[in-house]
């Protein structure tokens, strides 16, 4: 109850001021038996108790750090250098508002035009906007600017799309003509071109893949590419964003819409947020941006300024006319991503890109030998892979966590019919004594 | 302000020129006095049919966006590309060099019911 | 464009990549340990990206310097006044960012069992009690990321509701004249025709349009309370029951609370569906633009349609409750902005139902004394007693070529950040001021004093304010350029 800097004295002085006795008077429009009300919460704690409980809490859960986790889709565990948090810890940041006010928010604009630049420059795509809510919400977003865009009504999605990203799809679908179909994948989880060419039809406005994609294989777009542009339908691509240190960037399958999370670039899990959709596309499609867009420009001095820009669109001008409602972004996590990559760097982002995969290969390579393990992704891929047991998931991923471990995702949660099927992840955290360790015990478990 | 004899009106602040059988649209000095600084059009597409009254395009400013609409029904036969390279036609020259759009009218008979130049600069004065 | 050369480093504008060279690293990445395996090899070269991602190359010393000299030009709550209507620029305390940092927060992964993340659980279980207690709504879905999006959300209920009943025909979604941007615009995104209802002549809705928007197409009227003016809607019971009389939905608009948190709750008045916006009544840092958090609260009769997932407690352990037939379905992955729900938690905790009454209690005190005292010097075109923020209106400077903006402007010039400029919509010139309860007297006698001497100017040397603000980092920025030209990346400038 400290931060209340009114005195008593002041209270009194202010309440003269405007010309009332009491408080209650400034309130006589409110119908009398709305105040009041009875409201249960629990008693006020001071700051060191605040802080004992919580840390109590915390302590209850069982952490990535703690703990050998080999646990992915869709939430990654990537090393962070502690330069990201002393930045965003930065309260002239963290505590400032959207940047409204463009001579007041240098600092809070220019992050955001950088962070446009550099995932242009990872995805090898035009346009980047101040990003979006998460993955799933940007890819809602991505197939709202393709059904206006293209003023069809249909969208084929792959099913080895993340099935969270699918079901918020859905979702946002619900109210417009929007029709989502999806595309099968083949015994090896590639995306089926056969069933693909079946549902391809002029009323397709989008085509959606994920590449890595939810059974973490690499997927060749060559053919897709090709058939969905033939088609005169855009193609939106989503993967893991350090993938495109070392695979095929979106921009050179030209694709028309790079989305998806950008948690890896820099943020921690924190049990599935905030973190950061990222949604890039061409120059064709540039006025079709949802949210937030930092321009370059000059002030009157001609000095080099930043400015939000093409607001013209967005909902504080456009009311039920705007293409989205979108008002924030998630700037700070903006910001994170784009400390990330620049600390990587050119270099960094390969090289990280390539301890990803080869990390995955060894682990994928050591588990293809034990007896009761089928490995099933077995084409190309980046970080993780799944991998069929002759047990129920529940039952391994039991057995490991008696081990002080974290096994993965199991399949059938989403996918009923892959049973006894998990997705391991390794990343660069991962070292080979960790994996060698985890390979062990899983022999043991596997029997 | 300048609205010429020889063009009709709307209430919107489209003005229409007529040559035949052939329909130009663009806005009146009034309304790119209003936006101020246009800097976007987003054109309608060649071909697409369109009903008086209804948006058929959008004009920008930094703070707002602004629907066009047809002042009559019919198809559109050509679009103003130079406008997407150079919006700021529309402030130095909106009668001229910065029309929107031509159309060709399924009804030439609605151009009998637009607003004359006498009768826009009426409701102009008239705080509309 | 160029970059002046000689130029102080804190306003060096350079990028990146404009200080990038060659050869660089911010950090020691582990050595590769299966080069000799060469894994790389096996990946065929038509999947491997034709040349590096081409950033910036620069040591962590110098971008520690870019990115701190970054923050020096910002405004912000910590190191100015932001009276930012609607906006509710409170202080964000910082046990909130200790706590929401700490590794059994998070460094936990969505996918664990629900075994190993009971702490995380009960939060959220108690989080979501403890709104449903503060704004007696029946239950609260913490899945949305944010205001516009827990509206979003809460139109695809009102959706739901009326198709489940098998009532078609409510295609229309009401919302004030006073109404912000985003009210219309989520409806307008969940497929409703908008309906704008106008203000009557004390700022409120005016009853007798909306009764008149009443009939069977109406789905839902959107409402804020207090509205965008700070006047409380006094007819707020006679305009719930004439909306649930013809069969409507009441939607909260939660931007506004923090005038009544503790005080009173938008369940008491009749509303069915509210969002919050933790980030403005609950403390959470506004972050430049981003995270916030939006949950949303609804009345018994639409628990069902919830997004999913929701959190119980069953036989003693926390867990996740999917299994809701009716439900809109998924609005976001895994179970919402966490880490901005824990900063929020806090605060409650913190605060308990007394430190909450007093905030609601210090932001109209607050409010109230700045309009009086602002009301001699300043049009107040609504000059009633407000709840948490009032708007004023610079109107009567249109002849010397004024606007609410060039006001706005020359506050930077003395620390302050500008209040919310041509809103609401309804009043020419708005200026709308929301001192939240952490301003101290002082802080709002010196505001009034600035105010003052801005009115001089203003009529003395409207140029001033014209060309302000004069000590930022830049002056005001060629918009028309910006929007004519779009420079939005590096690649941009190259070009």
């Amino acid at each position: 109850m400290e931060n209340f800097p009114l005195t008593s004295e002041d209270q009194h002085q202010m309440l003269a001021e405007i010309g009332v006795q009491h408080f209650g008077e400034m309130l006589k429009c409110i119908p009398e038996k709305l105040r009041n009300p009875k409201i249960n919460l629990p008693e006020a704690l001071s700051e060191l108790d605040a802080q004992k409980w919580f840390c109590e809490l915390a302590g209850q859960n069982i952490t990535l750090k703690q703990n050998l986790s080999f646990l992915g889709s869709g939430c990654y565990e990537h090393f962070i250098p502690s330069i990201v948090r002393h930045v965003v810890s930065r309260s002239e940041f963290y505590t400032a508002y959207t940047p409204y006010q463009p001579e007041a928010s240098q600092g809070s604009l220019q992050m955001l035009f950088e962070y446009q630049s550099l995932m242009c420059e990872l995805t090898g795509l035009e346009v980047s906007n101040g990003s979006h809510y998460d993955g799933a919400t940007a890819l809602a977003e991505s197939l709202m600017m393709a059904l206006n865009h293209t003023r069809r009504n249909n969208i084929l999605i792959a099913s080895s799309v993340h099935p969270e990203y699918r079901l918020v799809a859905r979702t946002y679908l619900q109210g417009t003509h929007g029709v989502l179909e999806e595309v099968s994948f083949s015994p090896d989880f590639a995306f089926d071109l056969n069933d693909f060419k079946k549902k391809l039809s002029p009323e397709i406005a989008a085509v959606v893949i994920q590449s890595p994609n939810f059974f973490g294989l690499v997927e060749d777009l060559t053919e897709i590419e090709k058939l969905v542009h033939a088609n005169g339908s855009l193609l939106i691509m989503m993967g893991h964003p350090l993938s495109f240190g070392f695979f095929k960037s979106p921009g050179e399958w030209h694709a028309d819409i790079a989305c998806g999370e950008g948690q890896p670039l820099g943020i921690v899990p924190g049990f599935g947020g905030p973190w950061l959709g990222y949604l890039v596309t061409t120059k064709a499609l540039m006025r079709r941006i949802p949210g937030r867009l930092v321009g370059m420009t000059k002030d009157h001095e001609g000095r080099r300024a930043f400015c939000l820009t093409l607001q013209a669109r967005e909902q504080h001008i456009r009311r039920e006319k705007a293409p989205s409602n979108i008002c924030s972004n998630q700037a700070l996590c903006a910001m994170m991503a784009c400390v990330y990559l620049a600390t990587l760097g050119e270099s960094g982002v390969k090289q990280i890109a390539e301890l990803n995969l080869e990390n995955a290969n060894y682990l994928r390579d050591s588990l293809g030998a034990v007896p009761g393990i089928e490995v099933l992704t077995k084409g190309t891929i980046f970080n993780e892979f799944v991998v069929k047991f002759s047990k129920p998931i529940q039952k391994i991923n039991g057995e490991l966590r008696k081990r002080g471990m974290i096994g993965g995702l199991d399949l059938e949660r989403f996918y009923p019919t892959l049973k006894n099927q998990t997705v391991f992840c390794a990343t660069e955290t991962k070292s080979k004594a960790e994996m060698d360790r985890f390979v062990s015990e899983l022999k043991r478990i596997s029997q | 302000m300048n609205y010429p004899n020889e063009l009709r009106y709307t209430k919107t602040h489209e003005w229409v020129r007529r040559d035949g059988n052939v329909i130009k649209v663009g806005i009146t000095e009034y309304a790119q006095h209003e936006i101020t600084d246009v800097v976007y059009v987003e054109l309608p597409h060649v071909g697409n049919s369109i009903e008086s009254g209804k948006p058929v395009c959008i004009v920008e400013s930094v703070k707002a966006a602004f629907d066009i609409y047809a002042p009559m029904s019919g198809v559109i036969k050509a679009i103003n590309t130079a406008l997407e390279s150079d919006p700021g036609l529309i402030n130095r020259d909106p009668y001229g060099s910065a029309w929107l759009f031509e159309l060709s009218p399924s009804n030439v008979e609605e151009w009998d019911s637009l607003m004359t130049s006498a009768q826009y600069e009426q409701v102009i004065k008239q705080g509309v | 464009m160029n970059v002046e050369s000689h130029i102080n480093l804190e306003q060096d504008s350079k990028l990146l990549f404009e200080k990038s060279k060659p050869g660089k690293s911010g950090t020691p990445l582990p050595k590769r340990k299966f080069q000799n395996r060469n894994f790389g090899k096996l990946i065929p070269q038509s999947l491997q990206r034709a040349s590096g991602a081409r950033l910036p190359q620069l040591t962590e010393s110098e971008l520690i310097r870019h990115f701190i000299n970054l923050s020096r030009k910002n405004f912000s709550v910590d190191t100015h006044f932001y009276p930012l209507g609607s906006c509710t620029m409170k202080y964000n305390p910082k046990i909130n960012e200790d706590i929401a940092g700490l590794e059994g927060f998070s460094w936990i992964h969505p996918y664990q069992d629900i075994s190993e993340v009971q702490g995380m659980l009960r939060i959220l279980h108690e989080l979501s009690t403890a709104l449903s207690e503060i704004t007696g709504m029946a239950e609260v879905s913490l899945q949305p990321a944010a205001g516009a999006h827990g509206e979003l959300t809460g139109m695809m209920i009102t959706r739901a509701y009326h198709l489940s009943r098998g009532d078609t025909k409510r295609t229309r979604v009401l919302v004030p004249d006073s109404s912000h941007g985003t009210n219309p615009a989520s409806a307008g995104q969940c497929g409703f025709e908008v309906v704008q209802i106008p203000s009557n002549a004390r700022g409120r809705v005016d009853l007798i349009a909306l009764e008149a928007a009443l009939d069977d197409r109406a789905a839902c009227l959107m409402l804020t309370n207090p509205n965008t003016l700070g006047l409380f809607e006094d007819d707020i019971l006679q305009i719930c029951e004439a909306v649930h009389r013809k069969g409507a939905l009441l939607y909260y608009d939660g931007a506004n609370l923090n005038a009544l948190v503790g005080n009173l709750r938008p369940g008491d008045m009749g509303f069915d569906i509210i969002h919050l916006n933790l980030h403005k009544t609950f403390s959470t840092p506004h972050g430049c633009g981003g995270p916030g958090a939006g949950p949303v609260g609804v009345s018994k009769t639409l628990i069902p349609f919830l997004p999913v997932p929701s959190i119980v407690k069953k036989d003693g352990q926390y867990g996740f409750d999917y299994n809701r037939p009716a439900s809109i379905g998924k609005v976001k992955s895994f179970y919402g902005n966490v880490g901005v729900l824990i900063r929020a938690y806090v605060y409650i905790r913190m605060l308990g139902l007394d430190g909450l009454k007093r905030v609601s209690h210090d932001a109209v005190v607050n409010a109230n004394y700045l309009r009086k005292k602002l009301s001699t010097i300043y049009n107040v075109p609504y000059n009633d007693f407000c709840m948490h923020e009032f708007v004023i209106s610079t109107s009567n400077f249109d002849s010397k070529g004024l606007h609410a903006g060039d006001f706005g402007k020359r506050l930077l010039d003395y620390g302050i950040h500008a209040p919310t400029v041509h809103f609401p919509l309804i009043v020419k010139e708005a200026l709308m001021i929301e001192p939240t309860e952490t301003e101290s007297k002082e802080m709002l006698d010196r505001f009034v004093d600035v105010m003052r001497q801005i009115h001089r100017e203003a009529n003395e040397s409207p140029d001033i304010l014209k060309n302000a603000p004069y000590t930022t980092p830049i002056s005001r920025p060629d918009e028309v350029l910006a929007a004519r030209n779009p420079v939005l990346s590096f690649r941009d400038i190259e070009r």
